[in-house]
């Protein structure tokens, strides 16, 4: 049976990875994905052609751990997850595709675990080189002393931090999104919520920061943001959560949410709108 | 008939919201060709995604030979369906298409590549297999679907429009194989708008009204049931005038006309067992010469417009 199964899920991660990834409709997921990367090299080269920095090493790895929590937490990764999660039952629906898969002897929990891990691999590799890269041209222009950060300080120790923490956030999203996708005819308000109620993490009482993936995301990261003023007043400050907590944590709700998805799909109905 | 060897619908209701798809179904479906005959909105495609599982019913029970269509591991070895929905996933080739799905039945690379060539050359599209699906006409789209639906050689094949976009050539194939299936002992339930090709290829019909199933059985037991429409009687014999005055004296005959050659009577009677007592004396009273006897209106055009009648003209 076991033998059946990991063929089944072969076969659906096969044809949803054909569909997925470099999909036309994905565009703006790929921008999204690119957008830091270019950022970083115009950073590099405009940098390189000045004689001194007017900056220090240890503001850049602030500045990108700033980028890494807008920029990629709160936006790329998060709306990137959005885009190719909830597109992998809902796009089926909208393409009038689903029911062949329907139609196969396919335990649909598997079918829910095959569709998930195929957008995982696609998030994963479209997130993991975008931040190893914007990390490593973003103090590029520091040469030597960068070099040595990377090897002999803290650098590569971060940049481990940060793709552990992109990894997190793909499947933390991406079983939210991957439900929000099956149970939602319009998966765009479920995100919207979402997305506000992540956005408001850093201003929630602890105990409610903790009902989200933001907080263990963030607790995860190497390098501490600080609130700028007016923000500064509003947030309120919080113990963040630890490796042993927040890892856990996070691949616990992210599995709950893949066994609800596969009850969700068992209970599935093929209704095209017709 | 053994439970496992039918398609059994007891009790079965499904709603979309307050609007009827089908109400109150009581069908068992035995082996051979069946047809789902109705209007559009009938209910015909809420039955068949009903059966394979696709809709869940609101109440009622669904069995299909034995499998309950909320087990799609069992029920989907068992089943075939040709939908109506004209998509399929975007990239694949007509090979690909029903080679992907087909490890999804758990067979081997080898198994899945002789199945998969074999279905396309059964439907005729063995040349166009390395063709991506979306650049294939709307016939070769119907067809690599119809090739999808049994490459895993289900018992049960159900087929929803199945001869649209086929060209006549096509369409006879395509009969000759659903009679085919039929014969072998497998369930074929087709849906069809094109009553004549019905009539050609089914065993059995169920006509479908507004989410009702309005009659069921072979066409001419369902015709014989409708009791308030004269059966019609079409008589070729050398003096068919004789009959026709004969007839006249009779209460059940409705209506008599000559016409074609002038060797044809077309006779309505409400009692055809009398009628044929009659003919009998008519042929040994007056030396009469018969050359055929044969129903006129036991075709599913017939009991079609009889049961269903102007609400389906449309079709």
């Amino acid at each position: 049976m076991t033998h059946l199964w990991i063929r089944q899920i072969a076969g659906v991660l096969r044809l949803e990875l054909k569909r997925t990834a470099f999909s036309k409709r994905g565009w703006w997921i790929y921008c999204l994905a690119a957008a830091p990367v270019i950022v970083a090299l115009l950073h590099w080269l405009l940098q390189s052609n000045r004689h001194s920095a007017r900056h220090s090493l240890g503001e850049d790895s602030v500045v990108f751990a700033g980028m890494f929590l807008v920029f990629f937490l709160r936006g790329s990764i998060f709306f990137g997850c959005m885009g190719i999660f909830t597109s992998l039952f809902r796009g089926e629906m909208l393409e009038k595709t689903l029911h062949y898969y329907f139609m196969t002897p396919l335990r649909r929990e598997l079918l829910a675990a095959g569709k998930y891990l195929a957008g995982l691999t696609v998030a994963l590799m479209l997130f993991l080189p975008s931040v190893a890269a914007t990390f490593l041209l973003l103090g590029r222009h520091f040469g030597a002393a960068w070099t040595d950060y990377l090897v002999h300080g803290p650098g590569l120790g971060q940049l481990g931090s940060y793709l552990l923490v992109t990894a997190l956030g793909c499947i933390g999203y991406g079983a939210v999104f991957l439900v929000c996708g099956l149970i939602y005819k319009n998966p765009m308000i479920p995100a919207a919520v979402v997305w506000v109620w992540e956005a408001l993490n850093p201003f929630l009482p602890a105990l409610l920061k903790k009902i989200s993936v933001i907080f263990y995301l963030k607790s995860l990261c190497p390098v501490e943001v600080p609130a700028e003023p007016p923000f500064s007043l509003m947030v309120i400050e919080t113990d963040p959560a630890s490796a042993w907590v927040a890892i856990p944590g996070l691949l616990a709700v992210a599995a709950l949410l893949l066994i609800y998805a596969g009850i969700s799909a068992r209970q599935a109905e093929i209704s095209y709108g017709e | 008939m053994s439970p496992k060897q039918t398609i059994a619908f007891e009790n079965v209701s499904r709603f979309y919201g307050e609007v009827l798809g089908v109400n109150r179904v009581n069908l068992t479906v035995p082996p051979g060709v069946t047809s789902l005959v109705g209007p559009n909105g009938a209910g015909k495609t809420t039955l068949m995604n009903l059966m394979t599982g696709l809709l869940h019913p609101t109440e009622g029970e669904i069995r299909v030979l034995g499998v309950s269509p909320q087990d799609p591991e069992r029920l989907c070895r068992l089943v075939g369906y040709c939908t109506q929905f004209d998509a399929f996933p975007k990239g694949l080739t007509g090979y690909k298409f029903l080679y992907a799905f087909l490890r999804m039945h758990g067979m081997s690379h080898a198994e899945c590549d002789q199945r998969a060539k074999r279905s396309l050359e059964l439907v005729g599209l063995s040349e166009a297999a390395n063709r991506l699906v979306g650049a294939y006409s709307k016939g070769m789209r119907q067809r690599v679907k119809l090739a999808q639906a049994i490459a895993h050689d289900p018992q049960v094949v159900i087929l929803d429009e199945p001869l649209n976009g086929l060209d006549p050539m096509a369409r006879a194939e395509a009969i000759a194989l659903f009679r085919q299936w039929g014969e072998q002992g497998r369930h074929v339930i087709v849906s069809s708008h094109i009553l004549h090709e019905v009539d050609r290829i089914s065993d059995q019909v169920i006509l479908l009204s507004q989410g009702y199933v309005v009659a069921e059985g072979a066409i001419q037991g369902v015709r014989s049931e409708v009791k308030d429409q004269p059966m019609q009687i079409l008589v070729r014999c050398d003096r068919p005038a004789v009959l026709a005055a004969r007839l006249f004296d009779q209460n059940h005959i409705v209506e008599a006309r000559i016409h074609g050659d002038g060797k044809n009577l077309l006779l309505s009677t409400k009692d055809a067992d009398s009628f044929y007592l009659l003919l009998n004396r008519v042929i040994l009273d007056s030396g009469l010469q018969v050359e055929s006897v044969a129903p006129a209106d036991d075709d599913v055009n017939s009991v079609y417009q009889y049961l269903i009648g102007a609400e389906g003209s449309a079709v």
